[in-house]
């Protein structure tokens, strides 16, 4: 059992605990952090698939700056907790199973795909800043000046939806 | 000339037109000038062209025009073509002299009346279509004009269209045609269906090359001729479709002169005559025609016995007359009835206008038992329709005894003919005698029975009117002596005129002709002219001499004087049975079971559905959003699994 | 030695997860949380499968994804504040004005 192993696990676990404490608590704030936790979990997972610049951009974009503003929002809104109602119908009879079905129906297929030879050694990663750069300002360029246009939009969008008078 | 044969027909159409357009403006000069015109210009070119057809050579008869491909479809081909023979000369000069003739009276008799243009462009019309009927080269052109024809009888029948018993009796007149017409659609159809051509040389080409069925048994040719026969029926007021000629009476006087008296009734002959190719080779149909022939003859009589109308009597005579022609094609003397269609023509005419003179100068009255002793106030049209009457009733010398007596004679002799239907005919010959006279005495001699205000109105009609009516009258005596047979002395000229268009079935006739004397042809001639006397002798006796013996002998013989009194009620029986049904099933059936229920149902029944479907998936619609995220779970859960199944 | 498949059945382990608390949550801002999960959820499968097809384009969607998903934050959010103001309630099932 090598570290990566163990370091898998452990933090494996940590993001699907986040994601149970996500569902199960009433305070919104509190299900913030823990997609927080969620999000960090994930970074050292990519990290351990040597996707390095997507790991500092997960933990700087996501779980900094996206997060941060769903926080903001919710102490913002100050609503406090969920009250207990029942739940809907279609979600508890129909939306229930079937994501239970979804899941094992997703599982099953990846274990059938992927050979169980294919395993993640340090040799074989990819994914330096350099060439993640490198491809991204070549091949990918347009699509990145793209997205620039398109957070310009969202900035506007956001100022426009919530000023209380223009 | 010959080449412009096309002008006969489109000379009245172009004045239809023109009077159609242009007409409603003008003063009733102008409009005279053109209807009259039109058709006189059509006259002088049939003249010029019977001209130029004297000089040719027989052997380029008949003479096809082709003028333009009117239907182009694949194997269907129908060019328009004019067919020149010595039968539809005779026809195109008839028909282009009584109906210029009655042009010319009709501007005098229609003076008073409002349409005026109206009238003539419908007039000139109904040429365009009779010409264009007689000169056709193939069945189909005939065909149109028999429908124009139709047409205009229906227009000029409901010409007074504010009155209810005029536009009924034009719409009567349509239908019952046209339930002949769809026999002779039929026969359109088997005929182009076995000779692959409705063209006339054609046709009886490849139809004198198939054998003749025998009497008795029901082949092609019969078919077809059985159904052509029915479209003859029908236009021709035979019987059983004769009825609506007695209500076309509705319409102006000169309409039922030239239409219902002298040329279109008479369209059905003309078919039949110029069919003779296929009739000759089935003589079961041919038996038939002589058959309905005879009955309708006979019959019509008797129902002219009793009526009180003037144009109604003459209605009756004019069927029993067309039944005449009808029985002597049915024996194979196509020429002789094709002679009495001429002569008829001229003395029919004639006696129409008489009585719309008549009833002109009475002020409107039509019924005989209001006229009497009119003979001194109007005396042209007193002798013009004497001359007529003597004509009708088979008078010696006179046209109608000539072309009469040829179709009893061939009646009596024919391999066809048939010794009842002969006597059936003479039989009618007296009581046509009858009713005839009966007419004229009440109407010209014996007691006024008109009021006096009436009385100080009566005159004798313009020139105009009386001049086509002298015209006429000689016609009448003078028309039949082109048919004077060999018997009396003469050479029957109209006989031999026609008989290369018959040639081929009267050659057939030959052979099966049993020999008769001359002797023979004036004891029948006699026999005949000895009932028609008879029948005059009655008359004179019951009008003339003892004029309560009528009504005496309405009152013991009630029942039978009501029968015909009323027609033997046939309208009342095709009422009930034809016609009620008929209107019960466009009604119930086919209007609301089907038309609403059924069309109308299904498609507000659409719209309906789709209302209720539309409602019913509306609910899906709730508004809340958690159900909606279980739906797109759903639905994903189902798009990957279908992907997964396939990429299997 | 880690399979890449455990890293993808975490993946989908995660997006069930969120799943779950898309349909089972009243908060609106807890939903649009957990459609946040969904979307990590989909990074990590993105940048395994990159790995194990040892092609960097997985990592560069995964770029992409993260900048859509900040943008889609930003106007989400103004969006719920808007709906608060509007109906002082972040119970999502208050929010059904929009049923036939």
């Amino acid at each position: 059992m090598t570290p990566q192993y163990w370091l898998f696990f452990a933090f494996a676990g940590l993001a699907v605990l986040g994601a149970l404490n996500l569902i199960w608590q009433r305070h919104p704030i509190h299900s913030a952090l823990s997609l927080i936790v969620v999000m960090g979990a994930l970074a050292v997972l990519y990290l351990l698939l040597g996707a390095e610049f997507i790991a500092a951009v997960q933990v700087l974009v996501y779980a900094g700056a996206i997060m941060v503003l769903f926080v903001f929002v919710i102490m913002f809104l100050n609503i406090g907790e969920e009250e207990r109602t029942s739940w809907s119908r279609v979600a508890k009879y129909v939306g229930l199973p079937v994501a239970v079905a979804l899941l094992g129906e997703i599982s099953y297929l990846l274990y059938r795909a992927i050979p169980a030879r294919a395993t993640v050694d340090a040799n074989r990663f990819v994914g330096t800043t350099e060439s993640v750069g490198q491809r991204l300002f070549t091949e990918f360029v347009l699509p990145f000046e793209l997205t620039s246009i398109l957070i310009l939009v969202a900035i506007l969008g956001a100022v426009v939806l919530a000023k209380r008078k223009l | 000339m010959l080449n412009l044969l096309w002008l006969i027909p489109v000379l009245p159409l172009a004045g239809a037109f023109v009077l159609g357009v242009f007409g409603r403006r003008w003063a009733q000069r102008q409009v005279s000038a053109v209807g009259v015109g039109s058709v006189g210009l059509a006259l002088l070119v049939a003249l010029g062209v019977a001209w130029e057809f004297a000089r040719l050579d027989p052997a380029a008869l008949p003479l096809v025009q082709r003028y333009f491909a009117w239907l182009d479809a694949g194997t269907f081909v129908i060019p328009v073509t004019f067919y020149l023979d010595q039968l539809s000369l005779l026809m195109t000069l008839v028909v282009a002299v009584v109906g210029f003739l009655i042009h010319i009276y009709s501007v005098g008799y229609m003076a008073h009346e409002g349409g005026y243009y109206r009238f003539f462009a419908y007039l000139n019309l109904f040429m365009f279509f009779m010409l264009l009927l007689v000169l056709a080269g193939n069945y189909l052109v005939l065909f149109v004009g028999w429908e124009g024809v139709g047409l205009c009888s229906y227009l000029l029948i409901g010409f007074y269209f504010l009155r209810d018993s005029a536009s009924a009796a034009g719409k009567k007149a349509f239908l019952v045609n046209r339930i002949g017409d769809y026999g002779f659609t039929l026969a359109l159809l088997l005929i182009f269906a076995s000779f692959h051509s409705l063209d006339y040389a054609t046709v009886f080409n490849r139809a004198s090359q198939m054998s003749a069925e025998p009497f008795g048994q029901a082949g092609l040719l019969t078919a077809i001729t059985l159904l052509l026969l029915c479209g003859g029926i029908g236009k021709s007021a035979q019987v059983p479709l004769y009825v609506w000629l007695p209500d076309a009476m509705e319409g102006p006087t000169p309409v039922s002169a030239l239409i219902h008296a002298a040329t279109m009734v008479a369209a059905g002959v003309y078919m039949v005559a110029r069919s003779h190719v296929l009739f000759a080779q089935a003589p079961t149909s041919l038996a038939v025609v002589a058959l309905i022939g005879c009955v309708t003859a006979f019959y019509s009589a008797t129902i002219g016995l009793v009526q009180t109308d003037f144009k109604r009597i003459l209605a009756y005579s004019t069927v029993s007359q067309l039944g005449y022609m009808f029985l002597g094609l049915g024996v194979g003397a196509f020429a002789a009835g094709i002679f009495h269609l001429m002569t008829h023509a001229f003395f029919k005419a004639l006696l129409f206008m008489a009585a719309g003179s008549v009833i002109h100068a009475l002020g409107g009255e039509p019924d005989i038992r209001n006229m009497g002793a009119l003979r001194r106030k109007i005396p042209t049209t007193y002798w013009t329709f004497l001359f007529a009457t003597l004509a009708i009733t088979g008078m010696p010398g006179f046209s109608g005894f000539f072309s009469k007596d040829e179709i009893l004679w061939q009646t009596f002799s024919s391999p066809y003919g048939n010794k009842v239907l002969w006597f059936l005919g003479v039989l009618a010959a007296a009581l046509t005698a009858f009713y005839m006279f009966r007419l004229l005495l009440l109407v010209f001699h014996g007691q006024p029975r008109y009021t006096p205000t009436t009385e100080q109105r009566i005159h004798e009609s313009p020139p105009v009117m009386t001049r086509p009516l002298v015209v006429l009258a000689v016609l009448s005596l003078v028309g039949g002596w082109v048919g004077i047979p060999a018997a009396l002395g003469g050479s029957n000229h109209i006989e031999h005129f026609l008989a290369p268009v018959f040639a081929s079935s009267t050659s057939r006739l030959q052979a099966l002709a049993v020999e008769h004397t001359h002797a023979e042809e004036l004891e029948v001639m006699a026999i005949a002219l000895l009932l028609a006397g008879l029948g005059f002798a009655a008359a004179y006796l019951m009008y003339a001499r003892r004029p309560e013996l009528a009504q005496e002998l309405a009152r013991n013989f009630h029942r039978p004087y009501q029968l015909l009194l009323n027609k033997y009620y046939v309208d009342e029986i095709y009422q009930k049975f034809i016609v009620g049904p008929a209107h019960w099933l466009s009604d119930r059936v086919l209007w609301q079971a089907i038309d609403v229920g059924v069309i109308d149902g299904a498609v507000n029944g659409l719209g309906v559905e789709a209302r209720v479907l539309g409602g019913w998936l509306r609910q899906w619609q709730s508004g809340n959003i958690r159900s909606y995220a279980g739906w797109i779970v759903l639905g994903a859960l189902l798009i990957i699994t279908y992907l997964v199944l396939r990429l299997r | 030695m880690v399979p890449v498949s455990h890293y993808l059945v975490l993946s989908a382990i995660l997006f069930g997860l969120g799943v779950f608390g898309f349909l089972l949550r009243r908060n609106v801002i807890t939903i649009f949380m957990s459609i946040e999960l969904m979307l990590n959820a989909v990074n990590l499968a993105f940048v395994a499968f990159s790995f194990l097809h040892q092609q960097l384009s997985g990592q560069i969607f995964v770029f992409f994804v993260i900048v859509v998903a900040a943008a889609e934050a930003a106007v989400g959010l103004a969006i719920i504040i808007l709906v608060f103001r509007n109906r002082v309630s972040l119970n999502v099932e208050r929010v059904n004005l929009m049923k036939l």
